[in-house]
């Protein structure tokens, strides 16, 4: 989230886009409920299904699964067209004035660079015209037709309402009203929100999904302000932190990328991310890389990383693909190249796509080690649990460690939520019988093999032996400790140039500023530093006291970065740094620094009249209406169909879907076509259940005891099917059996004039836990993920259904 | 914990009791409803469960997201589903949490025989006192908005206590603390029917002409109040009883009982009553009341369990 | 200036433990109901912080346990509820946070290390000694056999692809970093959490 949870209730529109923000998040969605009540807002909502986040909306608009982009794209050449669109942030804040290179052009469905054998680009012309000192060219009166805000023009022409329609469903009448609510909001004055989450994601052009939306909310200048904002509702308790933290395949702790093949020496690494400003007088803030990276390096591996070893940068591991996800790691799984495999608190038989194959690839390990609070369905995948769960344990050799954890009860920590607070919590309780924390066991597993490569000696036993490991109990080292760490400390006595102001060695930092590229300091995850200083915990404070009631609470815990609460915060200011909303200030000048309720997202004394721009995060300094190189598929989003789609992309039918998507050859032979399976599926939660955990629990399997899809009444008549009567939902990699809801929540959509029905497939279900037993909804999804992050289509895929009898043990 | 002090309840089943005058000042409790904010999530009943230590057995998936299907002596408050489509062909979900309505004439307790088992506080509550109970159902049947259940393993009647043991130290009942949307309020009865008045007027403003709030005069007023954006047809959601009453037949029997039981003679006709009233129909019929006057005559046997 | 509830539980996670039923306002007509309804449960339980362990929203949470932590008192929860205190969920919580107790004794919670041999049928207990020298042996066995110091072209990679980790989503920082040391000091990349699921 860009924003918080109670910044909400400061927008005029609330968009439920791509989420379903009632059932999923219910605490954070009385935000917007006090936005109605109290602010008069319209709450949006556009989504497959009437939902319980619809029951509550001024709005509704059904849409096709998959085509979000075609509507958004739709709505900017509505924006465009109208000139509703906040003028002078657009001119001031963005790229819509830089002028982009001659060789960029977009043909057909694909943009320049396209390269059909290896099915990536070459990027090189997606980027600006540079001047002679290296900075980007500009138009600021619009005129040059290569500036971006013209070719976005033009990218945009063909979404017309009929045309947005037609892909879509959304009836044109519904399209233009919301069209209309979002342009109120252009005005300085008004914000809307984006409340979005993995109905977004979850499609293999989910991050275009999102950077369309982004679009819309700079072109209305909802950036930075209160009640505005890109907000990503995270779905579980910590995957924020463990992001921050660095926890995938390419992350190191801070956003840090993890080096490449290519990069051969530290100086190569660095040599990539050092981004010179693009514009004159820019700030940009990544010129600072080197010193999160050595200060990272320092805490690692303490007085072992030094300036002579490149700060030990050859004992970081080098990737040679972009990402080892888990759609990549299934894969390998399958081919037999991999042998081991640890799950600590997850549960992938459950979560990952394509169930049979997730259960193939277990089967194929040499052994699987899980940790976990629950018995989970992926630590018994071995064991037969009947149409569920078909296994044949005497033909798996994979050898299983089930591992019982403590619970979020019973232990001391911090968790990063949606809106980056770091909050600490204490432990009530013992755990349960001989359940261990994981930081015991990851402590226990290290320990054992540090010895045996000291004893033994093996493969570069080099990082494995020098890791910093100075804690009071090097069994279970404290959660402070660790806190401590990656806030990070003065390893000598350091001087501030600038204020002359000494930190002795030893004394935690307050501040990333303070790191350094000398190995002077350490620190293990910069954007956390100011979290746990001399002053004591900051994640533990509980001041809730809010200005104005305005939804920052400045000292209640501690948010990162820098404790700031609104990201891009110096763009809720005008040029002269007056708010564009005089009643919702959120930082201001006052002549010598920038005030306010919130921690400036800018230089506190850099004045407005310097010019420089509010997006210090991007070399330019604007928030970007066209993405440079960054992304996969282009520098504009663009409409392609779900890999399993029931209709051809209208817009380009020799480019169907992403062209750049990643997809193995026995995933693509997986794949349904919509003669076999006619309609569309997507998967999600519901309200009285979380994931697969809270099937465990006696009141939730109460609540929602039994599997069961979400049919149209049309569809259900047309296939004989009654009200909770037993179907079969069939893709092309499996088949569910469970219970029918029929609905009036549902209604086909006329797409390219021909019906297209949904079937909403919720997937909380397994064959462990209180509830009863389910076969699980990736039962059916296929294996392809987003082109950038390789994250699962769950969100559109196709199916059949078919009206079936009750399972005779059923 | 049958020593209750008298002055402290307003109502008593089966009992004489003219209400203490010395207390009159404490204010009324409510707890408000308003649907037009509900998400239909579920948090009450989950919180209710959890509070009150509840646990019913796990059921199927029967074509609703209601769930158990019913109340029940271990489900207090139930979310209800209703898919409506309105005259403008949209459609609207209009999901309402059932429960007990807390009424101020309560139909329970006045159809109870058994003295003390169902006593109404100052503050408004209307609570179950179980040790007094019998299990006969007569409050099944009293009650308007067909909310007690008698447990099959006990025999005694279960409802929401609006949880009384929360309200007593201060604190709101478990569902209201929860509702993640302050779709469920508490607090004093002026306040919530002043609050009420904000919601509707808001409600209008966003074209629910009908808005209203439901606090059927017919009980007497109820110390569970919905705010509807329908208030025209609470029947919409869920078989709210647009015009809720009392049985006659309740009325009826409790004019004739009210004495004999306080001289403690009344229970061959409590048993047959009894009887009567856990097969018999919801409608009142002629026989109906040919039957209450039968059973009124004593034409059963005293129920051996019973103690005066 | 009197110190605020707030204040006062700043640096701390327990909070007022059994708050008199005198502080909790019992008066009115209280004394006399608490006779006949149900005794308030949590006179004397200790309250501790926490955050709920589902979604995002991180909503504070009470979490009540019998007991008052003395030495001879093993403290057992007994009831969860929101932190009225709390910016985001002020008191509230969803569904399955006001059943968050539920899991907490869930009765397929793990007690005790368990191991499935290959072939075996069942899971047998076993002790946290024997599981993790018997994963550590695993590990060096896959990671000497497999690990990749140079890559074709003789560039330094220092990966290891065969074992791969899964890390959690409702685990602390304090673990995920501990977790980010240990699997990348051993050079592991296939390294992944729940953010895209």
């Amino acid at each position: 989230m860009t924003n918080t949870w109670q910044d909400i209730r400061n927008a005029n529109v609330v968009l439920v886009m791509g989420g379903n923000a009632a059932e999923a998040h219910p605490c954070g969605f009385k935000w917007v409920i006090e936005a109605k009540i109290e602010n008069g807002a319209k709450l949006v909502v556009v989504d497959p299904r009437f939902t319980r986040t619809a029951s509550v909306a001024d709005y509704y608009a059904p849409i096709r699964p998959g085509t979000d982009i075609a509507f958004l794209s739709g709505v900017m050449r509505y924006l465009l067209e109208k000139d509703a669109i906040q003028h002078e942030y657009v001119r001031a804040y963005t790229n819509a004035g830089l002028i982009v290179k001659e060789g960029f052009d977009f043909q057909d469905g694909l943009f320049s660079g396209y390269n059909s054998e290896t099915h990536s680009y070459d990027k090189s012309s997606w980027d600006y015209e540079l001047d002679e000192q290296g900075f980007a060219k500009s138009d600021d009166s619009w005129q040059d037709p290569r500036c971006v805000i013209n070719l976005l023009k033009r990218h945009v022409a063909r979404y017309t309402p009929e045309m947005v329609s037609r892909i879509t469903g959304t009836p044109q009448d519904k399209f233009l009203h919301i069209c209309e609510l979002f342009a109120s909001t252009a005005a300085p004055d008004k914000a809307m929100t984006s409340l979005f989450a993995l109905g977004w994601t979850q499609h293999t052009v989910g991050a275009q999904n999102i950077r369309a939306m982004a679009m819309i909310q700079l072109l209305l200048g909802n950036i930075g302000v209160a009640g505005g904002g890109m907000n990503a509702l995270r779905g579980h308790s910590n995957i924020q932190g463990l992001t921050d933290v660095g926890l995938l395949s390419n992350q190191m702790p801070g956003y840090l990328t993890l080096p490449n093949d290519k990069e051969t020496s530290f100086d190569e690494y660095m040599s990539t991310k050092l981004f010179k400003p693009l514009r004159p007088g820019q700030t940009s803030y990544w010129q600072n890389y080197r010193k999160f990276v050595v200060s990272l390096q320092k805490s690692l591996y303490g007085d072992a990383a030094t300036q002579e070893n490149n700060w030990a940068y050859d004992w970081l591991p080098k990737l040679d693909v972009p990402l080892y996800d888990i759609i990549r790691a299934f894969e390998m799984m399958n081919a037999g190249q991999m042998n081991g495999y640890i799950c600590q608190g997850f549960n992938p038989l459950q979560a990952f796509p394509d169930r049979g194959k997730i259960r193939r690839g277990l089967s194929k390990l040499k052994f699987l080690v899980t940790m976990d609070p629950l018995d989970t369905e992926t630590s018994r995948f071995w064991q037969d649990f009947g149409p569920q769960n078909p296994a044949k344990p005497a033909e798996i050799q994979t050898e299983v460690f089930q591992l019982p954890t403590t619970c979020f009860a019973e232990e001391n920590g911090s968790l990063v939520n949606s809106a980056r607070w770091l909050q600490w919590h204490w432990k009530a309780a013992e755990a349960p019988g001989e359940a261990m924390s994981d930081i015991w066991i990851m402590s226990g597993i290290f320990h054992r093999l540090r010895e045996l490569y000291r004893k033994e000696g093996g493969a570069f036993p080099d990082p494995i032996l020098n890791v910093s490991w100075k804690y009071t109990d090097p069994v279970a080292p404290d959660p402070e400790e660790l806190a401590k760490d990656m806030n990070g400390r003065a390893l000598v006595d350091i001087t501030d140039p600038a204020t002359g102001v000494t930190t002795k060695a030893g004394t935690l930092l307050d501040a990333f500023a303070q790191l350094r590229d000398d190995g002077t300091t350490a620190a293990g995850c910069w954007i956390f530093t100011g979290s746990f200083t001399e002053k004591g915990n900051q994640m533990a404070r509980r001041d809730a006291t809010d200005p104005r009631e305005q939804g920052i609470a400045p000292n209640w815990a501690w948010a990162w970065p820098a404790n700031r609460r609104i990201l891009y915060n110096r763009a809720s200011a005008n040029l002269e740094g007056k708010a564009w909303n005089p009643k919702k200030p959120v930082i201001e000048w006052n002549g010598t620094r920038w005030v306010g309720i919130d921690v400036p997202d800018y230089g506190p004394t850099v004045k407005p009249s310097d010019g420089v721009g509010p997006f210090i995060m991007n070399a330019e300094g604007m928030g970007r209406l066209f993405a440079r190189n960054l992304m996969a598929e282009g520098p504009f989003p663009e409409h392609y169909e779900p890999m399993e789609s029931p209709v051809e992309n209208v817009l380009h039918p020799k480019v169907n879907a992403n062209p750049v998507a990643r997809v193995f050859a026995d995933d693509r032979s997986a794949f349904g076509n919509a003669k076999d399976f006619p309609y569309v599926a997507t998967t999600y939660r519901l309200t009285e259940h979380f994931h697969f955990w809270t099937k465990h629990a006696l009141i939730n399997a109460i609540l929602q005891p039994e599997e069961f899809v979400e049919i149209g009444e049309v569809l259900a008549k047309e296939k004989g099917i009654e009200q909770g009567g037993w179907v079969k939902v069939s893709s092309k990699r499996g088949e569910v059996v469970c219970k029918a809801y029929v609905t009036k929540r549902i209604k086909p959509l006329i797409v390219d004039g021909k019906p297209a029905h949904v079937i909403g497939v919720p997937l909380h279900w397994g064959f462990t836990g209180q509830a009863r037993k389910g076969y699980g909804a990736n039962t059916l999804t296929p294996s392809v993920g987003d082109a950038n992050t390789q994250t699962p289509e769950f969100k559109a895929f196709l199916v059949n259904v078919e009206k079936t009898s009750a399972p005779v043990a059923a | 914990m049958s020593d209750l002090q008298s002055q402290d309840y307003v109502r008593r089943s089966a009992s004489t009791m003219t209400p203490p005058v010395a207390r009159s000042h404490e204010d009324q409790v409510a707890k408000l409803i308003d649907v037009s904010r509900c998400i239909g999530c579920k948090a009450c009943q989950s919180a209710c469960m959890e509070w009150n230590d509840l646990r019913p057995e796990i059921g199927h998936f029967e074509g609703s997201y209601e769930n158990p299907m019913d109340l029940g002596p271990s489900v207090w408050t139930l979310m209800k589903f209703a898919e409506y489509e309105n005259e403008q062909g949209n459609l609207e979900w209009l999901i309402r949490k059932d429960g007990c309505m807390h009424c101020e004439d309560p139909g329970c307790l006045k159809a109870c025989p058994a003295p003390g088992a169902i006593v109404q506080y100052a503050n408004g509550i209307v609570d179950f006192i179980s040790d007094k109970c019998i299990g006969c159902g007569y409050c099944v049947k009293g009650c308007p908005f067909d909310v007690p259940r008698i447990s099959k393993k006990d025999h005694k009647s279960y409802k929401c206590t609006l949880c009384s043991d929360r309200v007593s130290v201060g604190l709101e009942p478990a569902c209201v603390k929860a509702c993640p949307t302050g779709a469920i309020m508490f607090g004093s009865k002026s306040d919530m029917t002043h609050w009420a008045g904000e919601r509707i007027e808001d409600l209008k403003s966003r074209g629910f002409e009908n808005a209203g709030l439901y606090d059927p005069k017919e009980v007497g007023g109820t110390h569970v109040m919905y705010v509807l954006h329908h208030a025209d047809k609470p029947s919409l959601y869920s078989g709210l009883p647009d015009k809720p009453r009392i049985s006659p037949v309740v009325e009826a029997w409790k004019g004739i009982i009210k004495p004999l039981a306080v001289a403690g003679i009344a229970f061959a006709a409590i048993a047959g009553f009894f009887h009567w009233i856990t097969v018999g129909p919801n409608e009142i019929t002629e026989e109906d009341e040919e039957e209450a006057a039968r059973a009124l005559r004593g034409e059963r046997e005293p129920d051996p369990e019973e103690k005066s | 200036m009197a110190l605020t509830r707030r204040e006062f539980i700043k640096f701390t996670g327990l909070g007022l433990a059994a708050s008199s039923m005198g502080m909790l306002g019992f008066g009115g007509s209280g004394v006399a109901q608490a006779a006949a309804v149900r005794p308030f449960k949590l006179t004397h339980a200790t309250e501790t912080r926490n955050t709920c362990t589902y979604c995002s929203v991180a909503c504070g949470i009470l979490i009540y346990s019998m007991g008052d932590r003395a030495k001879n008192a093993l403290s057992n929860i007994i009831h969860i509820e929101g932190d009225p205190d709390h910016p985001v969920n002020r008191g509230t919580l969803c569904p399955k946070g006001s059943a968050l107790l539920d899991i907490v004794h869930a009765p397929t919670r793990l007690k005790t290390p368990r191991y499935r041999e290959p072939g075996g049928t069942e899971f047998k207990d076993v002790s946290w000694d024997f599981a993790l020298d018997r994963i550590a042996r695993l590990m060096k066995e896959d990671r000497d056999k497999h690990f990749i110091a140079t890559n074709a072209a003789g560039t330094t990679v220092n990966r290891w692809t065969s074992t791969g980790m899964l890390a959690a989503s409702a685990s602390s920082s304090e673990t995920a970093f501990l977790t980010w040391k240990v699997a990348r000091s051993l050079g592991m990349v296939v390294f992944d959490n729940q953010a895209r699921v």
